[in-house]
């Protein structure tokens, strides 16, 4: 059968299912289980009415388990073992990838790309919005910077091979360096440590448009007059800027560099597509890909480490969550 | 505001130049890539694409005819290079004017076309700048011409040949069909499954509302390398195993917590009235939900589904591993960075052209929805 046939049935069993899902369950439960009809109808209501929120939330929350809850125990637990399922290794998993040099580099790695990159996409993705904000074409510059958040991590690596490649003819920054006169071509991933930094300019790139269309939003929402009342009392745009409009959104700025932290440690693509984590440049989601499939006790540790790493973010989330709702 | 005080000419000026500047370095990468999706193998590797527009100086080689006329006692051989089948191949958008040419392959710019050479032996040879040559030797040449190598301007060459062998050849159709296959259940399902959680916690009221919201805004950064080991050995267990089944249960799940957040936010945003006086004439939840939320939930859930789709089009981990990794299922993404770039990592227009084929697809969905996307992402993030 071929697949993309496979693909329209199962689009439409599983609509359909959930359809008839949602359907089916509230007339059983209406009809049949607690009818509103006959002597108990008040209380038949009643029920009805509260089973009914978990038959909405039911598949939601059975997928949500079994993906994501379930496997940060099944990961905590799975990584306790060695590569072999039934040879039980204690923390040595995590003992081991401590005192490894690969792991040490790819945490140092990740490390600098959690401060770099969030913080370089936030300051230039506020820059843009700034600059955009009273400008004719705006829009259309705004539209221009935010297009690579389209683009798929592998699709901007390959994007960027065209400026970092090893050939005056091909990349952009031996072209340029061949014009100012340097006799060879150099390969800039394998300079060490810098070779990093040319890596998080993919990223800085991919993320810098979602930063600005945010706050882009949030500097529109600053109440009029605060401004007026400043450039009133002599404010020069530097300071009009940063002592006025910065503050007032720095609510959204924190917001906005989370979930860009969030997603650093999360990438692998562009390290694997890029450099395959050679010459110095491993990060921590790409040092896991590199056991996936050989030794899951490693694999499930370093998963783990990357979980350990995001707790406070997710803790700070949730407290900010509740407070809102009250 | 354009006009207040403290907004100066010049300043507007360095703004204007700023943001020119910004857009262009955002840009260049991409037009590169595009530029040399249309670019002949051979022009790639002689010139940048930023010099596509002008001619390459290309070196090829080719061999004189044998046709001789004696005159006196040398035989001499005229006609043109061009005419030569092999030399033309080089030239597949017409040959351009000769700018040197050379007898080995060592040196096959050695002498400046149009003057005439010693090449050994007493034989002279000329190539002019239109092709046109004469070689005069001593002796009979016998039915083999001379080889000549030569250096010549290479009009622009723009084809759609890396497109055709891109979509015709390397499975890559195949790749594009899987991706569509992969992308489309597994951006519709979660939608209608999200949206009727999010209905319950939004207007619902049931003990422990609260405590399951903050599970899913928790849920929102669970980096998804946990589950992939746990999830792979369940699948393989149960005996889905690496299939297309596995993966769109995957992206479902994984695309919850921000189906969820975002519908949620959106209906609980809805006005309370209309929800209420609903209720006072009689429906029922479910249709209070079907008649009432989800049409005015629209926007909310055109923005999840434009998030859905660009993120599992683009993604690579989750193919990798809930995939199987032969070419009948190979998603692009996989299918470039494990394929194109290991065993063709030379052939930059091959390459070039699979990159746009996989973006091409989520660029139209981004520029014309790009309206809700915005109103998605600010309901996400902007209190």
């Amino acid at each position: 059968m071929p697949v993309i046939l496979q693909g329209l049935i199962t689009i439409l069993i599983g609509v359909g299912g959930c359809v008839g899902y949602f359907y089916l369950s509230n007339l059983i439960l209406d009809r049949f289980i607690f009818p509103a009809k006959g002597e108990n109808i008040g209380r038949n209501i009643n029920r009805a009415n509260a089973v009914r929120p978990w038959l909405f939330l039911f598949p939601a929350m059975f997928v949500l388990g079994l993906y994501l809850v379930y496997p940060v125990v099944g990961s905590f637990v799975r990584s306790l073992y060695g590569r072999n399922p039934n040879e039980f290794v204690g923390l040595g998993n995590y003992i081991s990838l401590f005192g490894s040099s690969d792991f040490q580099t790819s945490f140092f790695n990740n490390f600098l790309w959690v401060i770099i990159v969030p913080a370089a996409s936030t300051f230039i993705g506020l820059v843009v919005a700034q600059l955009t904000d009273n400008l004719s074409w705006g829009n259309l510059a705004k539209s221009l910077i935010f297009m690579p958040m389209a683009i798929s991590f592998v699709g901007a690596s390959l994007i960027w091979k065209f400026v970092y490649a090893n050939d005056a003819d091909i990349g952009l920054i031996n072209a340029i360096r061949a014009m100012l006169g340097f006799e060879n071509p150099i390969d800039v991933m394998q300079i060490p440590f810098w070779n990093n930094l040319f890596l998080m300019v993919i990223l800085i790139w991919i993320q810098t448009g979602f930063a600005m269309v945010i706050l882009s939003a949030a500097l529109r929402g600053i109440p009029e007059e605060t401004i007026e009342a400043a450039i009133l009392d002599g404010a020069n745009p530097w300071q009009l800027f940063f002592k006025i409009k910065v503050p007032q959104i720095m609510a959204t700025i924190v917001v906005v560099w989370t979930t860009i932290t969030i997603l650093v440690l999360k990438v692998f693509d562009i390290v694997y597509t890029m450099t395959g984590g050679n010459f110095g440049t491993e990060i921590l989601p790409s040092y896991m890909m590199d056991f996936m499939f050989r030794d899951d006790g490693r694999a499930t540790a370093i998963a783990f480490v990357i979980m350990i790493v995001v707790l406070p973010v997710m803790i700070w989330n949730i407290r900010e969550a509740r407070k809102e709702m009250r | 505001m354009d006009n207040i005080a403290g907004t100066k000419s010049s300043l507007m000026w360095a703004t204007h130049l700023s943001v020119l500047f910004l857009v262009l370095l955002w840009l260049i990468p991409t037009i590169g890539l595009f530029v040399s999706s249309f670019r002949d193998r051979d022009q790639i590797s002689e010139s940048g694409w930023w010099e596509a527009p002008f001619a390459v100086e290309l070196t090829a080689r080719g061999r004189t005819a044998a046709d001789a006329v004696q005159d006196g006692d040398v035989y001499v051989i005229t006609g043109n290079i061009y005419d030569d089948p092999e030399a033309r191949s080089y030239f597949p958008g017409g040959g351009g004017e000769i700018v040197a040419f050379g007898t080995s392959g060592r040196a096959p710019g050695e002498f400046p076309a149009g003057e005439r050479v010693e090449i050994g032996d007493g034989e002279t040879l000329v190539v002019n700048t239109d092709g046109t040559y004469e070689w005069r030797t001593p002796e009979d040449p016998g039915d083999r011409g001379q080889r000549v190598y030569f250096a010549a301007e290479s009009p622009p060459n723009f084809t759609t040949e890396n497109y055709e062998q891109v979509l015709t050849a390397d499975n890559m159709d195949r790749a594009f069909i899987n991706t569509l296959t992969v992308t489309i259940p597994a951006t519709i399902i979660p939608i209608l499954v999200a949206a009727f959680a999010a209905y319950a916690l939004a207007w619902m009221d049931f003990p422990g509302r609260g405590v399951l919201i903050a599970v899913v805004v928790g849920l929102l950064v669970v980096p998804l390398q946990l589950a992939l080991v746990p999830m792979l050995n369940l699948h393989n267990s149960i005996g889905i195993g690496q299939s297309f089944i596995g993966i769109w249960f995957a992206h479902t799940a994984f695309g919850m917590p921000l189906a969820v957040y975002l519908l949620r936010n959106y209906m609980a945003g809805l006005p309370r009235d209309i929800i209420e006086s609903a209720k006072v004439d009689g429906a029922t939840d479910f249709e209070l939900f079907l008649r009432i939320v989800l049409p005015l939930s629209l926007p909310a859930l055109a923005a999840f589904s434009i998030f859905q789709f660009l993120w599992t089009w683009n993604d690579l981990l989750v193919a990798k591993v809930f995939l199987p990794s032969d070419d009948a299922s190979k998603v692009m993404t996989v299918k470039i960075a494990d394929d194109l770039l290991g065993s063709r990592g030379g052939d930059w227009g091959i390459l070039a052209t699979a990159a746009f084929v996989s973006i091409a697809v989520p660029l139209v969905v981004f520029f014309s929805m790009q309206r809700f996307l915005v109103r998605g992402l600010l309901a996400g993030s902007v209190k």
